[in-house]
């Protein structure tokens, strides 16, 4: 009976204040969208550095006058620096094997290319691929390197962008749910308004406070599920026709974004709407009705 | 049943206390006025039984709980064990008269067949029977204060509080109201009742509780308006 009265006075609640229930979910959603986006984003640079960390090598391309003391020098070097993990020495021969292997699609490039023109190299993986600005100042001071590059710089740049990006939607996602929780406690404050005579008896007849409060609180949480419902749909369009779709170029470079990290949004997004909603709700109350 | 110790409440802001050292002891069963001019306390005294609002100083007993220092969770419950009906009626206006009274025991957890069986009974002795299914605004205030007394009564509190409930009625009607507040008494329940209306006062020949400037100037049983 009571739960039937808590529901009916939500859905009549709603409803009387539609225009400001719809402006309320929209906020929320936008919202929600952003908050969910941010959380697939930042998850998506967590895959993605687990998954390129492992490969990522520094090269030290050697002169083409390098002599055999200059190798060994550096070699020996390697062996013993506690910032390596592993490394390998690649011959000229070896270089235009793989080059070979790698751009056997493109004949005309492999046949304008010698042996001789490839530089020799170390192939070093760090055990802490941040650590690349230290290999990279202690390298440097060989004699007989001709440069030492980083896959690492370019990745950083990879994931500076998505950083940035993620940090956009949580901006965003901050401000437009201030101005969603505004909206809600506008709402509540004016179904609290519309709705003063029943309460005022309420009180007076010794209602318990949470029945006098539930209805108010079950409507912003309701509004909130909404809104967080609203945000996943807006993800699964962003994963249909986006990131698999017009997309779809980059994110093979960037790993796939997975359908289960979609659907994880959805109870997320739900618990966050009901948790703060319904506390922004509860507090309004405790300070416009004095319950 | 009642007791107030003592009790001096100022408002925030004002200069003088809207009662000031005030002691009173109300038993089971009695009918006592609170009389005096506006603004002497007496209404203040209403809003302290209610605890809505808590003593300056001085403590408030209500079967035998302190007021003042009773946790807010606690209030509902107490409020429950009375009944209270205002000068200006407080109905619901887009419920009917039965829909008034049933909503005062539905929201503390009756059920609609507990309603529908007690709140016929009690517009019954109120007199209203046959007026269940009329709107507030399709019944004379005197018709209007019986819902209220009804909603008051039909939780069968303890005590019954009336602030003023004959202030916007003619004499006529506010008689009728005082034989049912009368019938209520008579059924064992304790009824407080603030006025200022010296020929209700005079006729019902009841306990008298005189106030001015929020100090008890006199108390007598059978008294008069004076």
């Amino acid at each position: 009976m009571r739960a039937r009265y808590v529901l009916s006075e939500v859905a009549v609640g709603l409803w009387r204040n539609v225009t400001m229930t719809v402006a309320m979910i929209i906020t929320m959603a936008v919202s929600l969208t952003m908050l969910g986006a941010s959380v697939l984003l930042y998850w998506q640079v967590g895959q993605m550095k687990d998954f390129f960390y492992d490969k990522i090598e520094v090269s030290i391309f050697l002169k083409s006058d390098v002599n055999q003391s200059q190798r060994d020098a550096i070699s020996s070097a390697l062996e013993q620096d506690p910032l390596v993990k592993s490394w390998f020495y690649e011959s000229k021969e070896k270089a235009y094997e793989n080059f070979q292997t790698m751009f056997r699609d493109a004949p005309d490039l492999v046949n304008s290319v010698k042996p001789e023109s490839l530089p020799e190299a170390f192939r070093v993986q760090l055990n802490d691929p941040e650590q690349y600005r230290a290999a990279a100042d202690k390298y440097s001071t060989f004699e007989g390197i001709e440069e030492i590059v980083d896959q690492q710089r370019l990745l950083g740049k990879i994931f500076g962008i998505l950083g940035a990006l993620q940090k956009m939607a949580v901006v965003i996602a901050i401000v437009q749910g201030v101005a969603a929780l505004l909206l809600v406690a506008n709402t509540i404050q004016v179904a609290a308004y519309s709705k003063r005579r029943e309460v005022a008896v309420m009180k007076l007849v010794g209602a318990g406070n949470w029945f006098i409060q539930a209805p108010f609180v079950l409507e912003a949480v309701f509004a909130g599920v909404i809104g967080a419902i609203l945000a996943y749909l807006a993800l699964v369009a962003a994963k249909i026709f986006l990131i698999d779709g017009s997309l779809k170029v980059l994110t093979e470079l960037l790993t796939p974004v997975p359908w289960l990290n979609i659907h994880i949004t959805l109870p997320l997004l739900i618990a966050v709407a009901t948790v703060v909603n319904g506390i922004t709700a509860w507090v309004t109350l405790r300070f416009y009705l004095r319950i | 049943m009642i007791s107030l110790e003592r009790v001096t409440k100022t408002y925030p802001k004002a200069s003088r206390p809207s009662l000031d050292d005030c002691s009173v002891t109300i038993e089971k069963g009695e009918f006592v006025f609170f009389i005096g001019p506006s603004g002497s306390g007496k209404s203040t005294i209403i809003k302290l039984l209610l605890r809505e609002i808590q003593p300056t100083r001085g403590r408030v007993f209500v079967n035998a709980r302190e007021v003042g220092s009773m946790r807010s969770w606690k209030i509902p419950n107490f409020r429950r064990s009375m009944g209270c009906v205002f000068q200006d009626f407080r109905l619901l206006p887009n419920r009917t008269a039965y829909e008034n009274v049933a909503f005062a025991l539905e929201v503390i957890g009756k059920s609609k067949a507990v309603a529908r069986r007690v709140v016929p009974e009690v517009l019954e002795l109120v007199g209203l029977g046959g007026k269940e299914h009329r709107y507030p605004h399709e019944l004379s205030g005197g018709e209007q204060q019986r819902v209220a007394v009804a909603r008051a009564f039909v939780n069968r509190p303890l005590i019954l509080l009336a602030d003023e409930p004959t202030g916007n009625l003619d004499p006529d009607t506010s008689i009728e109201i005082m034989r049912l507040l009368d019938r209520i008494n008579r059924t064992g329940t304790t009824v407080v009742m603030v006025t200022h209306d010296s020929n209700i006062v005079n006729q019902m020949r009841r306990r008298v509780v005189e106030i001015d400037s929020g100090r008890i100037v006199r108390d007598q049983p059978r008294g008069v308006y004076g």
